[in-house]
């Protein structure tokens, strides 16, 4: 799932300006799973400002609303009302989600509630953890399953490096060694003379470096059916 | 090595062809732009040892740029050995810095991942890491043999050679992996290698062992890193909380022996005078250790030389390799 948390109150209010009528959107997928832009956390949201605004003695209006997801225009759709009506969109879900909705409707103002962190999973409640960097050659067939681009503070792809220690990287103690667990995990497996291969450099232009990445599939697009 | 030919003639591969106990110092660069501070360091160094380190943003701290630095040690007549880490550039920065440097007379470089830059002044930098240390052993390698660059396209012209180096951490984790990480760098073309600080001899004659089990040792040459300890606190930094090190406890008990004199006083109670003589005796006591090391590190087969690592206290590497009996430095 992709993993995010909420930008802290400050920043938000700074962001809504001087809007009249704000709608708070949530989103029902990852955001609802990682707890930080689902229909919950958009309602306390709503709330939260509502108090900021009576505090700060700014006349608002602010409404919440939830979408199945953000990220496809026919959920977006169902809600378009409420985003032409609003001055402005505080948008729980992530990123895409944020653009999406300025796609779809490019006479709204929309500003993002959160900060969209990683694609990741919990590991146990209230600790998500990064595990794929999305950089479009995946490897983790040669890693044991384990990945070095998004667990690797130096992305080794011929690791470990000199800073494992005790199972953790230098970097910071929380960090488990990507490569201690490679190793372990191969070893285990019996399939250490994988990582006893030289790996050479990564063809980073399948990630982000070849700049934004699109993905067509001739064989399930509309116009085929139509020709 | 067997062969006799040399793949670039430079000081340091000459010594260690001809089967001489190397011996190479380290000069970190300032985080300035005055290259008087290079040429100071380089007269401490001058006849201490064949080939000198230039490292390249050390800790991820800016400082002048190794290959400016290694310049002016070249005009200086001295051999630098260009460190080179894959955090700050890219394999197209690296190459055209490669290029570069053996124009300007660099003939020795140190391949390095490099350290992560949270470590330094600038963390919230953006990081490349677009290779490795190994990957990039073998990109050197090629240019140089292969007349290649690293895309295949061919390189017309004078093709950049160096003698190439990389590092071993014989004692960070997984400690069972760290020959066959080594074997790949081998694989991967590195000629020779310098060691992280060694204080644990026996640690390391067990890494030398199984080095040996494998055939490295004949494939590459071997330098092992020392460095002076300054301190007891030192001491105990070192080998409480740095990854890949190990001091044993007898070093940190000489470092603490060798400060007796000056025994349960705090610093603040101490004259000037006072704490100058104990920082003496504490510095005399590690260039001693230092130089025991070597002797001990000398002994072991395999180990073709010492990488003598005086960060910031450059002036103790003439005494070190003199204490050792590494000098003067044979004429090759």
């Amino acid at each position: 799932m992709i993993v995010a948390e909420q930008k802290p109150l400050e920043e938000i209010k700074e962001l809504l300006g001087d809007a009249e009528k704000v709608l708070v959107l949530g989103c029902g997928t990852c955001v609802t799973v990682c707890f930080a832009g689902g229909a919950r956390e958009a309602a306390i949201m709503a709330s939260s400002l509502r108090m900021a605004s009576k505090i700060d003695g700014v006349q608002r209006i602010i409404n919440d609303m939830t979408v199945q997801r953000q990220c496809e225009w026919e959920y977006l759709d169902q809600v378009a009302d409420e985003i032409r009506d609003a001055d402005v969109v505080l948008s729980l879900g992530c990123g895409v989600g944020v653009q999406a909705i300025v796609e779809r409707f490019p006479e709204a103002w929309v500003v993002p509630g959160l900060n969209t962190t990683f694609m990741g999973m919990p590991v146990e409640q209230g600790v998500w953890v990064e595990r794929c960097a999305g950089c479009g050659d995946c490897i983790l067939g040669l890693t044991g399953g384990i990945c070095p681009i998004a667990r690797c503070s130096k992305q080794l792809l011929n690791g470990p490096c000199g800073g494992s220690q005790d199972g953790k990287c230098e970097v910071d103690p929380s960090i488990d060694c990507a490569w201690q667990l490679i190793y372990d995990r191969l070893k285990s497996k019996g399939k250490l003379d994988l990582m006893l291969k030289i790996q050479p450099p990564k063809n980073w232009q399948k990630a982000r470096h070849g700049g934004p990445r699109r993905i067509v599939r001739e064989d399930i697009r509309l116009h085929l059916e139509e020709e | 090595m067997a062969d006799n030919e040399y793949t670039v003639g430079s000081k340091l591969e000459r010594i260690l062809k001809a089967g001489h106990f190397a011996v190479t110092g380290e000069l970190g660069p300032p985080q300035s732009a005055d290259g008087d501070v290079i040429r100071k360091k380089a007269q401490l160094l001058k006849g201490a040892c064949d080939a000198v380190n230039i490292t390249d943003n050390q800790t991820a701290i800016v400082r002048m740029s190794s290959i400016a630095s290694a310049a002016i040690l070249v005009q200086e007549g001295l051999e630098p050995i260009m460190q080179m880490t894959c955090r700050d550039r890219n394999r197209l920065a690296i190459q055209s810095d490669l290029l570069g440097a053996y124009a300007l007379g660099i003939r020795n470089l140190l391949a390095l991942t490099g350290d992560h830059q949270t470590f330094g002044n600038h963390p919230t930098a953006k990081n490349v890491f677009d290779m490795d240390s190994v990957q990039l052993i073998q990109m050197v390698t090629a240019m140089r043999d292969e007349k290649m660059f690293q895309c295949g396209d061919p390189i017309k012209g004078q093709e950049p050679r160096f003698f190439v180096g990389g590092a071993a951490a014989p004692f960070a984790d997984p400690i069972d992996f760290r020959p066959y990480r080594l074997a790949k760098k081998v694989e991967a073309g590195v000629q020779f290698i310098q060691t992280q600080l060694i204080y644990d001899i026996e640690g390391f004659k067990k890494y030398m062992e199984k080095v040996r089990e494998l055939g490295l040792h004949e494939k590459v040459y071997i330098l092992a890193g020392v460095g002076p300890l300054k301190s007891p606190g030192m001491a105990r930094y070192m080998r409480d909380n740095v990854p890949g090190l190990r001091v044993p406890d007898y070093i940190v008990d000489r470092m603490t022996a060798a400060g007796k004199p000056w025994a349960g006083k705090k610093k603040d109670e101490m004259t000037k005078e006072e704490r100058k003589a104990r920082s003496q005796a504490w510095r005399a006591e590690g260039i001693k250790i230092c130089i025991e090391l070597i002797q001990q590190l000398r002994e072991i087969e395999g180990v073709a030389g010492v990488h003598i690592m005086a960060i910031e206290w450059e002036e103790a590497v003439r005494p070190i390799a003199e204490g050792a009996g590494l000098l003067p430095r044979p004429e090759v």
